[in-house]
């Protein structure tokens, strides 16, 4: 199988209190250094609760912010952003706020014809024809063409969202928390709709979430980011059910479960560190309960047990196979 | 375009505004045309004329020369000049805001700066230097004028761009291949628009009174040339003995500016999206109370009681539903949820309890919420403040925005104690800390005297949890309080909520979307679908065996953990907007069980159960769910 | 917070020089040859050789500007040829007088703007608000120097209230009564303006406040409406308003330059516009760097003023 993504050795890094001349006071690492690979045609899935880097990621992957480390090579390709007109057709994005995501000064035909000219150059015969296409692909009226983004529900708007990065033809789409802005009951049927399409045009998704729930209904893998860093990767059937890394088995108790009864997973009541003084060693061990001198003293690597599934922890929780 | 002429012309004062600029400006284009004396001609024998003389309507100058032709000739001139200064600084000020804005970086920095430094003059100083450098007259006071407010407009227009530079269409439109340059043509600058047309309509009347102001100093437009400042300043020196001299420019100067700034108001609120909906309309400090009929009495003699109630939003002339007679009862130490989508209608039942919906333009307009025998909706708002947080607290959804940013949590505490109950400063600051403790706070001695900015969100929810109980209420009605939270943080908010409330015998009304949440911490829940309860029954059966084909499709389209990769059970089709409620059951349209029998009338809550009720003619049976 | 004073001085230093520099570029601008064009009809072929030496006037624009800030920096801002006296000495006389019109109308318009801001949000569509804006509508619109000239035919020359114009009486004492005496109408209009605006912005701001989840809050937590209003509305408000103050300042600088003129105060704005009539440029030079520095000075204290009302700011 051939790589869709494969990143490696990403990072990025912001400057925080910027000066006009000089370097800036000090650094936050959104994005630890990394390395990923995403299989084409399969969902991998990204979870991790906010600040965590997920988006800073995404980003990344689709030339919006430039890296500080590494490299991202899109289906064997360096990325290259500098003709924006090539660039788009190789990858494409989906929103998190469906509303600000399109221009509230254009209609909806504005909206969808701009990568369809840009990106491929069509006349307007074509494009219109085309734009038929996708609409019938995502359920949507034609007649919401000439309307603007205002008089569209958030699951809606969502949908015109997904039929503009359909339109660029790029076989790999980064959806950051698509569905996390609509009410549940639309967040299924974007969610089913995303499958449907996944399997008509065959694409990659890199499915990015914070609700456990959703990524592991959609993906075949799943990674766990914390504080910038990969902890945890592995089959999405598997990594919760038998979480190795004990932030994963965290997140996994946490997730609120109809008739499990309520117990704070945390006896200490700590939250994320703080980025400007990130703790030494594993980022996890203020809130870890198996945490040993050596976690606070070393950065644990990411590494691959025999079953596939990687974690980047010294003292991992016992496989219950 | 129609709709802001429109809602223009809806704004009363706009129009005279419109009508008088529109008259003012009328006289000034015609002006050539018109039989009026030669502006400049001095006829000093017949100076100070006073008005309604023969041959001079408004009188004359102190050289004699027609003040109705020299006003006239004047207006054109002020008019042309205010015109002439605001396009150019609108201009020259707009292009470098939306270059600085959307560059940002060192780009933004460097041109910031020098704007900053030029508006680091009081601005008639820049204006002075200008024309001290350039030598008096019209043009180089227009220059002067241009010039001093073109930093004004770079640095308003680059706060707007940088606003909708960092916009998701942005990077969308990037991703669709555009370039810089078609960006900021095509997606910034038609969003930058309204704004430059907005300042510009505030700034022109203040741009006429610039120039006009350069001209009375003598700087502006030199004799004999007249403007309505350059008339102003030579008649001061008769303004004790001839002072129509001085009110005729002056006046016409007060009805051009107030003119403009009317009708620039008015275009103002019709461009600006947030004032279209009425939104920025003072919330009363108790929600309007309009109600007809007589008042539901109190079914049972549950702690609270609310019966039937209804309340709506009027937004011009829309009315929304968002509560249509809701009963809910929560008993004492019992925890109530509510769930349901967003618009359903949950905040507004809950904020209705205690007056708390914003209003304008909430109404409540039927029902009654029965607490301890008094009903608490008719009730004056004394009564109604007095059990404000003391007998009922809130606790709300984004603990960020609902705590005062500029107090310390321990003045909010402070202050929450204090409205009840009249302690010291200091017994209330033990006290304090003994909430912050009760909510695990860790450190609550230092932490008192945290900003909540410097607080995590975990830790700002628990203030807003220990002040909900600073005065030991009965009833507390969370509102979300978890929604805003990563999930190992609702976890630990979650398990403080629910030891609490068991501690002090707490009643609770817990708002929420999430089934999981209700399904761990309530005894009872309410569904609400379109503002009115669909089902409620204790929290076991109802999510076991769902009545409601409603509760029972979202059950099914939530997905749980531990399920795998799989397909959902999605409810087709929207919830109706609440302006435009069918008839029957609001659930007919994405029901698959729906029958003509469902649309035809109101249905009601009926008891299907052992205390269980349900909204609905056809209310499933079979099913047992596992969970 | 001294700390944070001592960094807004530092950062004070550049801005001047940014001033001193947009200063000296305008006036190099003057058109012909400098010498001639400063002196103007005091062109003696003496004046202009010393003009020429003190300045370096035949040297190119970059040493021109050092020598003109060594110059400054040593408190020689150069001599005014009409007065024929150094342009500080005039600057500083004036000075004051203006210092007493612009402060008093300062406080004036910032009392009064704000408190007709939050009466008219507090009262919004009552009678209050309505009265307000109206009044508020005619303040912005009306031109100060008409509005004082006006203000002298009504209540100076018809009522007989208060004094023609000037800021002492020919003859007679120099109390402080005699002084609000002449004070109260040139002070009244130069704040006329600045309290509209003012008083709009306060509204806008306290309107836009008074929607915020943390008013529901405290009205959640029983707190009484007066307090809801004066302290938990205000006190959020003045963030956005302190920084309109500020800039309100610099308004009420400039519109002195007016009032002076109308009323005859013997302050640096009818120094100035005397001094550009007469093409005297090194005091118009002088002048314009005088007030911008102290403005700066003051902006330093509205941002002090506004770090201690916002704790966020103190970074
Ligand atoms: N200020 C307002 N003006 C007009 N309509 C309003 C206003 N506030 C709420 N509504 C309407 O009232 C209805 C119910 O809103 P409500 O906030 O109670 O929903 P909710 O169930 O709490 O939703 P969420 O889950 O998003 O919090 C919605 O249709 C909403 O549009
Ligand atoms: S490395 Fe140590 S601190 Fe980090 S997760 Fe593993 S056991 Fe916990
Ligand atoms: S009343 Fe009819 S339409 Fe409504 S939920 Fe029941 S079966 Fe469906
Ligand atoms: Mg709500």
């Amino acid at each position: 199988m051939s790589e869709a993504l494969k990143l490696t050795d990403l990072s990025k890094s912001f400057a925080v209190g910027k000066r006009l001349f000089g370097p800036p006071k000090a650094m936050v690492h959104a994005v630890q250094p990394l390395d990923l690979t995403v299989t084409t045609g399969e969902t991998l899935g990204i979870v991790g609760e906010s600040g965590c880097g997920k988006s800073t990621l995404a980003k990344m992957l689709v030339g919006l912010l430039p890296p500080t480390t590494g490299q991202i090579e899109i289906e064997g390709a360096v990325l290259d952003n500098a003709d924006p007109a090539r660039f788009g057709k190789r990858i494409q994005y989906v929103f998190q706020d469906p509303i600000s995501s399109l221009n509230p000064r254009k209609t909806i035909r504005q909206i969808m014809e701009v990568p369809l000219r840009r990106l491929h150059h069509m006349d307007k015969a074509t494009r219109a024809a085309r734009i038929r296409e996708i609409f019938a692909a995502v359920n949507l009226r034609e007649e919401f063409l000439d309307r603007y983004p205002h008089e569209f529900s958030g699951g809606q708007a969502q949908r015109i969202g997904i039929a503009r990065a359909l339109a660029a033809q790029a076989r790999i789409l980064i959806l950051d928390e698509p569905v996390s802005a609509l009410d549940v009951s639309v967040q299924a049927q974007v969610l089913n709709l995303l499958a449907d399409l996944k399997e008509a045009f065959g694409l990659t998704y890199l499915f990015i979430s914070h609700d456990l729930a959703v990524v592991e209904a959609v993906s075949d893998r799943i990674a766990v980011l914390y504080f910038g860093a990969i902890v945890e990767v592995g089959s999405a059937r598997e990594i919760f059910a038998n979480a190795r890394h004990p932030y994963t088995a965290l997140l996994a108790a946490s997730a609120p479960e109809v008739g499990r009864p309520i117990v704070a997973p945390e006896t200490a009541a700590t939250e994320l560190p703080d980025p400007l003084s990130p703790p030494l060693g594993c980022a996890f061990n203020e809130r870890c309960g198996f945490a040993t001198d050596r976690c606070r003293a070393e950065k644990p690597a990411l590494t691959t047990d025999e079953t596939g599934r990687a974690f980047a922890c010294f003292n991992p929780l016992a496989t219950t196979r | 375009m129609r709709g802001f002429l429109t809602l223009l012309a809806r704004n009363r004062l706009a129009l005279v505004g419109l009508i008088v600029i529109g008259c003012v400006a009328l006289l000034a284009l015609i002006t050539p045309l018109l039989p009026l004396a030669n502006p400049n001609v001095i006829d000093t024998p017949n100076r100070f004329q006073p008005p309604f003389s023969a041959g001079a309507v408004l009188g004359t100058d102190h050289l004699g020369r027609d003040l109705l032709s020299r006003l006239l000739w004047g207006t054109r001139l002020s008019l042309a000049m205010g015109l002439a200064a605001a396009m150019i600084a609108a201009t020259i000020g707009s292009a470098i805001g939306i270059i600085a804005g959307y560059y940002g970086g060192r780009t933004d920095n460097v041109i910031m700066r020098g704007v900053d430094m030029l508006m680091g003059f009081p601005y008639i100083l820049l204006a002075l230097a200008i024309v001290a450098a350039l030598g008096p007259g019209l043009m180089n006071a227009l220059i002067a004028v241009a010039a001093v407010n073109v930093p004004f407009f770079a640095r308003n227009i680059r706060g707007i761009t940088v606003g909708i530079a960092h916009k998701e269409f942005v990077d969308a439109a990037r991703l669709s291949g555009m370039r810089n340059r078609d960006i900021i043509l095509s997606e910034v600058l038609p969003n930058v628009l309204p704004v430059i047309v907005i300042a510009m309509s505030t700034t022109v009347g203040w741009m006429i009174l610039e120039t006009a102001g350069l001209s009375f100093l003598g700087l502006g437009s030199q004799p004999p040339q007249a403007d309505l400042g350059s008339m102003l300043g030579e008649a001061r020196s008769a303004l004790i003995t001839h002072p129509h001299t001085s009110i005729v420019p002056g006046a016409m100067i007060l009805v051009i500016v107030m003119g403009i700034n009317l009708l620039g108001d008015g275009v103002r609120d019709a461009l600006d999206p947030r004032l279209k909906s009425g939104a920025l309309s003072r919330p009363m400090p108790a929600t309007t109370v309009d109600r007809h009929g007589p008042v539901p009495t109190a079914r049972t003699d549950s702690l609270l009681d609310i019966v039937g109630l209804r309340t709506e939003f009027r937004v011009r002339d829309r009315v929304y539903k968002a509560v249509g007679g809701v009963d809910l009862h929560v008993e004492q130490g019992e925890c109530l949820g509510i769930i349901g989508e967003s618009g359903s209608g949950k905040s507004v039942t809950a904020l209705s309890v205690m007056g708390l919906v914003a209003s304008p333009p909430g109404v409540i307009t039927g029902g009654a919420v029965h607490f301890d025998g008094t009903d608490l909706i008719g009730a004056p708002y004394e009564v109604l403040r007095a059990l404000r947080g003391r007998r009922v607290a809130y606790i709300f959804q984004d603990p960020l925005a609902t705590l005062h940013p500029l107090y310390k949590v321990g003045d909010q505490l402070i202050e929450a104690i204090q409205t009840h109950d009249p302690l010291s400063k200091e017994a209330a600051r033990i006290r304090a800390i003994d909430l912050l403790k009760s909510v695990r706070i860790p450190n609550a001695e230092s932490r008192i005297d945290s900003y909540p900015y410097e607080m995590s969100g975990g830790m700002r929810q628990r203030v807003g949890i220990a002040m909900a109980l600073a005065n030991d209420p009965d009833v507390i009605i969370a509102d979300e309080p978890t929604t805003a939270l990563d999930v190992t943080v609702q976890a630990q908010i979650l398990s403080v909520l629910s030891d609490l409330r068991r501690e002090r015998g707490l009643a609770i009304i817990f708002i929420t979307h999430d089934f999981g949440v209700v399904g761990q911490l309530c005894d009872r829940v309410a569904v609400m679908y379109a503002g009115q309860i669909v089902e409620e029954g204790p929290t076991e059966a109802v999510l076991r065996n769902p009545h409601h084909p409603y509760t029972s499709r979202l059950i099914d389209c939530v997905p749980t953990l531990g399920g795998g990769q799989r397909k959902l059970a999605a409810i087709p089709g929207l919830p109706p907007v609440v302006d435009r409620l069918p008839v029957g059951c609001a659930f007919a349209e994405r029901c698959d069980k729906a029958d003509p029998t469902c649309r035809a009338d109101a249905i009601a809550l009926m008891p299907t159960g052992a205390g269980r009720k349900t909204r609905c003619l056809f209310p499933e049976t079979k099913q047992e769910r596992i969970v | 917070m001294t700390g944070y004073i001592l960094k807004r001085l530092v950062s004070a230093i550049p801005v001047l020089l940014g001033i001193s520099v947009i200063v000296f570029l305008i006036m190099a601008m003057i058109p012909g040859d400098p010498a001639t064009a400063i002196l103007g009809s005091y062109a003696t072929p003496e004046n202009v050789e010393k003009l020429n030496r003190d300045l370096g006037l035949d040297q190119g624009l970059v040493p021109r500007y050092f020598i003109w800030l060594g110059h400054m920096v040593q408190g020689d801002f150069g001599r005014s040829f009409a007065l024929n006296r150094p342009v500080l000495d005039e600057v500083l006389d004036r000075f004051g007088a203006t210092l007493i019109l612009a402060g008093t109308s300062f406080v004036l318009c910032s009392l009064l703007g704000v408190a007709a801001g939050v009466v008219s949000a507090a009262r919004q569509y009552g009678w209050a608000d309505k009265a307000i804006t109206f009044v508020v509508l005619v303040g912005i619109s009306i031109p100060s120097f008409f509005l004082g000239m006006m203000m002298i035919l009504i209540f100076a020359v018809q009522l007989r209230w208060f004094p023609v114009s000037g800021m002492w009486p020919i003859y007679g004492d120099r109390t402080l009564w005699v002084l609000l005496d002449h004070l109260f109408m040139p002070a009244l209009a130069l704040a006329v303006v600045a309290t509209g605006v003012i008083a709009r912005l306060a509204r806008s701001a306290m309107l836009e406040v008074l929607r915020q989840d943390f008013i529901r809050t405290a009205r959640a937590k029983g707190v009484r409406e007066g307090r809801v209003i004066w302290r938990h509305a205000l006190r959020a408000a003045m963030v956005s308003i302190i920084p309109v103050l500020g800039i309100q300042a610099g308004f009420v600088l400039s519109g002195a330059v007016y009032i002076e003129m109308v009323f005859q105060w013997p302050g640096v704005g009818r120094m100035l516009v005397d001094a550009i009539l007469k093409r005297d440029i090194l005091l118009v030079q002088g002048g314009v760097v005088f007030i911008a520095a102290c403005y700066v000075m003051f902006n330093i204290m509205v941002d002090v003023a506004q770090a201690m009302l916002d704790p966020r700011i103190k970074t």
